[in-house]
């Protein structure tokens, strides 16, 4: 089945998506020009692929399809997520992944400021977000569960910029290659690469390399950096009781 | 450590001639005040722990407890008051932000009690709803600009999605995790029997109130706990949480010890995790981004469900609903300074925002000044306390009203203001399941819909002898409101005349 987008507007042709998905089968959109909302909680199993680029909030609430996207992401891809899987053949934009609960994103390029925000993890949830580039700032911010790994491709000296995992309480961000302690916040804790977070991002390497390319075994011997929470419980000392 | 200055705020008066070492008043009390003393045969109280909730005053089977004012005198001073001295101590002594449960008790102006409604006499009749017709009932929804009507009358405009009250009144949003599944449960029956609404707060909805779903509002805020497909469809509306009366500006931090299992499984977040519900939404940082947000919800759940958003009431709350109109939402809720909360910072709940009286008039004139009040329906809360309230918040320009403390009191609060110690001897604001199986849903609900019934009657009674016969003949009727003792500036932003006039 096929859907050109074109100039329709968004809710023209979410309405088709929803209509047109079927569990287990391919739905192909050609020529999307900034829809909004595709897939926005959508549920099933569905393969969806996606050519040119998709609006904000693609993959919002999704629950069950995979979508790949052959362009660029723009904002808030995932936007509270529960299942399913999105690949992009490109870079998205801003709070990609945010509060997402499970499920898993690949990003071919990079990504934007507050990547990852307040992802969870719940029971068997456990969200997963691979960006192969590099991220803005404030990445990981609230974190509360899930993985998220940045593998710094592309040249640019980090594959973090400022206030990395400010208010993590939870979950873990993998990052590959130079990072300074300045760069991340106070809640975090800065640990070295360890074997259970090796063997638990390997296959997730080998899924990134298997849908965009790349040596899983020269991405494995980059230098890593493990950010995890200092405690689940940030704010624990920031109260005193009142009696008024 | 240095020894602590605090002391007792409250003294518990135990009248030895009636009191018959029951201990009753030992085992209803969470905060261990009572306590039997078997050298000297009978009940002593440590009265640091009292925070007046009455239980045991009321639990009494002697009438034997009365709780007072602990008679400590501090200087006369009219600046250094008391409690601006202990604030000070439990900072010197604490080190944290000051953290305060239910409504500011602040003596600031409430403008309900400085606004008459107005009755018939002589000119036009009243109209008694003993016997004649009358009718309390709201759909909330945005209206369409027009109708148009087939030959044979039907309607063929196609209308947005409406939420129908039979009554102007709605449970407020509290979150299972802020409020037990007792307390949450006792609004939800009494929400369907009634054919009104509660609202799941940020908490998520938990499955033993699933037979309740289409009477509740479900809701969406920063933190995004426990929000899937599943619970956006379950609801009668979809409310975007953006700001609280009683702490606008402000996130919440639900603390760990509280995510017991139930609470975790609500809100799809591990046990013993703080729920962390982050200031802004990070998806929101204009009204462009609100209308995605809005948008979203409405895709997920294919433009079934009205989409509310929820305000503080602040400085510019006017032209922030107008773009909140212009950004979708379908109805606005404002919710004042004095309004309820389990845990606020003191600061905040006491001085950030304005009245709501002020706030929704603002907002119900420019609203109507820009020919766009018909595309929402609007909601007051902030501390609506009687059925007299809400008459007069219907006639400045509200669709509905929510109320939260008010449900809470008849449901057994005595607003100590302590919700956030989660020891609540009511068995409200506590996840102790020993508290919780004090607040029994039957009874409660019971209750409820006792208070709401009679409100409900007294609109009518009000409507009644203003002439009027429908509350919608009284929305934005503000020639039936004239203040007392309000100065100009107060009467031209609340859009009345002054008694007399």
């Amino acid at each position: 089945m096929e859907i050109k987008a074109g100039l329709m507007d968004f809710e023209a042709l979410n309405k088709m998506v929803r209509a047109d998905a079927e569990d287990g089968k391919k739905l192909v959109l050609r020529e999307v020009n900034g829809q909004r909302y595709i897939g926005c909680g959508l549920c099933g199993s569905a393969e969806i692929d996606v050519y040119g680029t998709p609006g904000n909030d693609m993959a919002a609430f999704l629950n069950g399809p995979s979508i790949t996207v052959y362009g660029n992401g723009q904002d808030q891809l995932g936007n509270t997520m529960n299942a399913g899987t999105v690949v992009v053949h490109g870079s998205v934009g801003d709070t990609a992944g945010y509060s997402m609960r499970g499920g898993e994103i690949f990003v071919k390029g990079s990504a934007g400021s507050r990547v990852g925000i307040h992802m969870k993890a719940y029971k068997e949830h456990h969200p997963v977000l691979v960006i192969g580039g590099s991220v803005g700032d404030f990445c990981g911010e609230y974190m509360a569960g899930g993985t998220l790994i940045v593998l710094g491709q592309g040249g640019k000296p980090s594959p973090i910029t400022r206030y990395c995992a400010s208010g993590i309480h939870g979950g873990k961000l993998v990052l590959r290659g130079e990072v300074s302690p300045s760069q991340i916040a106070r809640e975090a804790d800065v640990l070295p690469m360890d074997e259970e977070t090796l063997s638990e991002i390997e296959p997730l390497i080998e899924r990134w390399c298997g849908y965009f390319g790349g040596d899983k075994r020269e991405l494995l011997s980059g230098k890593f950096t493990l950010i995890k929470p200092k405690g689940k419980n940030p704010f624990a000392r920031l109260y005193t009781n009142n009696v008024y | 450590m240095s020894i602590s200055f605090q002391m007792p705020r409250y003294e518990v008066l135990r009248r030895e001639d009636r009191c018959v070492k029951c201990r009753v008043c030992e085992r209803q009390c969470a905060n261990l005040v009572h306590r039997y003393d078997a050298d000297l045969d009978k009940m002593i109280a440590d009265e640091m722990q009292c925070v007046n909730c009455q239980r045991c005053v009321v639990m009494c089977p002697t009438r034997a407890i009365a709780i007072r004012r602990y008679p400590l005198e501090y200087r006369e001073n009219a600046n250094w008051t008391e409690r601006a001295i202990v604030e000070i101590q439990r900072q010197a002594e604490g080190g944290g932000v000051l953290l305060s449960g239910m409504g500011s008790p602040d003596d600031k102006p409430v403008y309900w009690d400085h606004m008459m409604l107005n009755a018939s006499q002589v000119t036009n009749p009243s109209i008694d709803p003993l016997r004649e017709p009358m009718e309390t009932s709201v759909m909330l929804g945005c209206k369409p600009d027009s109708v148009t009507l087939g030959a044979d009358g039907s309607v063929k405009t196609k209308l947005p999605p409406q939420v129908r009250l039979s009554m102007p009144v709605m449970f407020s949003a509290m979150s299972f995790g802020s409020i037990s599944l007792n307390a949450q449960k006792s609004m939800a029956i009494a929400a369907k029997k009634l054919g009104i609404t509660f609202n799941t707060g940020e908490g998520g909805l938990h499955r033993d109130l699933e037979e309740y779903k289409d009477a509740a509002v479900v809701q969406v805020a920063s933190g995004r706990f426990g929000v899937h497909t599943d619970y956006l469809s379950a609801g009668c509306m979809i409310e975007i949480k953006i700001g609280q009366g009683a702490k606008p500006g402000i996130g919440g931090h639900l603390p760990g010890r509280k995510v017991n299992a139930d609470v975790s499984v609500t809100r799809m977040i591990p046990e013993g995790t703080d729920a962390i519900s982050p200031a802004p939404h990070h998806d929101i940082y204009s009204i462009e981004d609100l209308r995605q947000l809005i948008f979203s919800l409405k895709e997920a759940t294919e433009y079934k469900k009205p989409v509310c958003v929820k305000i503080a009431a602040v400085h510019n709350v006017a032209a922030i609903a107008s773009g909140i109109v212009r950004a979708g939402a379908d109805v606005i809720a404002i919710d004042g300074f004095r309004g309820g909360t389990g845990a606020a910072p003191t600061r905040f709940r006491d001085n950030v925002g304005i009245p709501v009286e002020l706030a929704l008039a603002a907002v119900d004139s420019r609203l109507r000044k820009e020919g766009i009040r018909q595309r929402v329906s609007l909601i007051c809360c902030g501390s609506i306390r009687n059925s007299a309230d809400i008459v007069k918040a219907v006639a400045i320009g509200a669709d509905a009203c929510y109320i939260a403390s008010s449900a809470l009191i008849a449901m057994g609060c005595h607003m100590c203001g302590t919700c956030f110690t989660g020891k609540c001897n009511w068995g409200i604001a506590t996840q102790d399941e020993r508290l919780t199986r004090r607040l029994n849903p039957e009874i409660a609900s019971e209750r409820l819909v006792n208070l709401l019934s009679a409100w409900n009657h007294e609109i009518m009674e009000m409507l009644g002898g203003m002439g009027l016969n429908s509350i919608e003949a009284l929305r934005g009727n503000r020639l039936m409101l004239r203040g007392i003792g309000l100065n100009q500036k107060e009467l031209d932003v609340l859009g009345i005349a002054h008694a007399g006039e």
